[in-house]
């Protein structure tokens, strides 16, 4: 785990020091800020219900935070190749996953800051409306769940190539699978279509989280994709050495 | 120290290198040489634990480093040909973080990095960015992050590539200073450095050891026989009789030159001895006596281009 902590610390700066970091976050808070402000306060609003605003909050905020997490997560291990450092862990004494791991965190953490950064918004319905704590600490666990799953996706894509452009084609390609199963599902027949849905990472699992209702189904399945995905990932680290 | 055993690497379906075999003892530095393309930094890298063999075994200080190459790199610091730096981290950082890597407490790191600043002279640059950092520097950098943890073997990979001469003198006096803490392993196509430097070669080609030895191991077999150079001062009369009376002695050639005469004499072992006693005993006035060696360009060249006939087979 020392490892883990030390890499995580390294790219945590890394974030912090890169403009990438920075416009990423700039982009997803002015984007955040004028969705909300055109579905809470614009003349579009009109009398929403202070649930439902919050609901459609937490629904746009999960597409950004998704495309932030592709954006975030694809520099990973693509850098590493790039700058020909992946040598220095490859022959240090830290195992893949733990170079997997240390990475995730790192995008997962300087993501959460980001996603935490919104919290301004909900809390202003929060004071004017009627919706509880309890709304909004299940909305922002969604938030944090689907983020981490997407930055699995792209952590896996960054471990695929050396290539930036093309690790984020294929994090986008594979997020926006994910995201295209849960409208894939309305035209299929079943079984599939049930299948398809329970995959999807967006419409049946994200929804409970958008209006306050935890599933650990939901919780489950998040924690599986990113599982899998970092799982992948190390494979993939493996597999590079043996080539 | 090290002991590599039919150690083989494709890349698809084509042979990179092998099968290998060698061992260097602990406290030797060790050169392979090799044109382009023959497998030297594959082989680094396998023995570096970056690249895993197809086939064959290693062995690092009494460890599989096939089975266990975590416990290995503990012991292995590597610089590969491009220096694996952190363009955003200062160079202090860097150390830092290429210690705690490893595995190494705060308070060794806190003890051993301004000792590594002083070997590889980079404490001036220490709260330097890395990005900001000159060819030379950076390099310096890379070795110095490649000994932090004081590993018992260090391998590095064309170490004075794209130096300035100047910077080349600087590199070869820090490999000389490694030599001394560490087991070396290094390749360089810089012959001189090679030679300056190393206790023994590997004289690699088409993925395989086709020579092993020191230099002047190397020269003799090369040539079959040891080489005296032995300068006498005057016309040299007589001297060449003497000479040729020692035994074991097989040829002598002269020259002359400007009142000194040079002989050459070639004797299957080291006679340089027996030759200066007879000459001063007979009453020539030696000045100068050497052994005459092959340069390490033409033994590469020959071993490379095939023209010392089948060097598997002369003598170890």
């Amino acid at each position: 785990m020392r490892a883990t902590w030390t890499i995580f610390r390294r790219e945590l700066a890394a974030y912090l020091a890169s403009p990438l970091g920075w416009i990423v976050a700039a982009t997803v808070l002015l984007i955040d800020g004028l969705l909300f402000y055109a579905q809470a306060l614009g003349p579009a609003a009109g009398e929403r219900l202070s649930a439902e605003v919050l609901s459609r909050f937490f629904w746009t905020t999960s597409g950004l935070v998704a495309i932030a997490a592709v954006a975030l997560s694809v520099r990973l291990l693509v850098e590493e190749r790039q700058l020909d450092t992946l040598v220095l862990l490859n022959t240090s004494p830290v195992r893949d996953r733990e170079i997997v791991l240390g990475k995730f965190l790192s995008a997962f953490a300087f993501l959460g800051g980001i996603t935490l950064l919104t919290l301004y918004m909900p809390l202003l319905v929060m004071v004017n409306g009627k919706i509880s704590a309890g709304q909004i600490a299940i909305g922002y666990l969604g938030l944090f769940l689907i983020g981490g799953a997407v930055l699995a996706v792209g952590v896996f894509a960054s471990s695929l190539t050396r290539h930036p452009l093309l690790a984020a084609a294929i994090g986008a390609a594979l997020t926006g699978a994910l995201f295209l199963f849960w409208p894939l599902s309305f035209v299929l027949d079943p079984p599939l279509s049930r299948v398809i849905a329970g995959l999807s990472i967006h419409g049946r699992h994200f929804a409970g989280f958008q209006v306050g209702v935890l599933h650990l189904r939901d919780v489950f399945y998040y924690l599986a994709i990113t599982f899998f995905f970092l799982l992948l990932a190390t494979k993939v680290l493996e597999a590079k050495r043996w080539e | 120290m090290l002991r590599a055993s039919g150690l083989t690497k494709y890349f698809g379906g084509k042979r990179a290198l092998g099968p290998v075999s060698f061992e260097i003892g602990r406290g030797e530095t060790v050169g392979i040489l090799g044109l382009n393309g023959v497998g030297k930094s594959t082989l680094l890298r396998i023995v570096a634990t970056d690249l895993r063999p197809s086939a064959g075994g290693l062995e690092v200080a009494g460890i599989d480093a096939v089975r266990e190459p975590h416990a290995v790199r503990r012991r292995i610091g590597f610089l590969p040909q491009i220096p694996p730096l952190y363009p955003e981290m200062t160079v202090a950082e860097f150390l830092r973080f290429a210690g705690r890597i490893r595995g190494m407490e705060e308070k060794a790191l806190a003890r051993r990095i301004p000792e590594v600043e002083e070997l590889t002279h980079i404490g001036e640059v220490r709260g330097e960015l890395v990005r900001n950092l000159s060819l030379g520097y950076r390099q310096r950098v890379g070795v110095a992050q490649a000994i932090v943890h004081e590993p018992e073997l260090l391998v590095l990979d064309e170490p004075t590539q794209g130096l300035d001469p100047a910077q080349v003198v600087e590199m070869r006096a820090l490999l000389r200073a490694l030599k001394e803490r560490h087991t070396v392993l290094l390749s360089s196509h810089n012959l001189s450095e090679i030679s300056q430097t190393c206790d023994r070669l590997l004289v690699l080609d088409a993925g395989r050891v086709i020579a092993h030895g020191t230099e002047e191991e190397l020269s003799a077999r090369l040539l079959g026989a040891r080489r005296i150079e032995i300068a006498v001062r005057g016309d040299g009369d007589g001297a060449a009789d003497r000479l040729r009376a020692i035994e074991g002695v097989r040829a002598v050639t002269r020259a002359d030159g400007d009142g000194v005469v040079v002989f050459t004499v070639e004797a299957k072992e080291d006679l340089r001895a027996e030759v200066c006693r007879a000459l001063v005993l007979a009453g020539h006035d030696v000045v100068r006596l050497d052994e005459s060696r092959e340069k390490l360009e033409t033994i590469f060249l020959e071993l490379v281009q095939g023209r010392a006939g089948d060097v598997d087979h002369l003598p170890a």
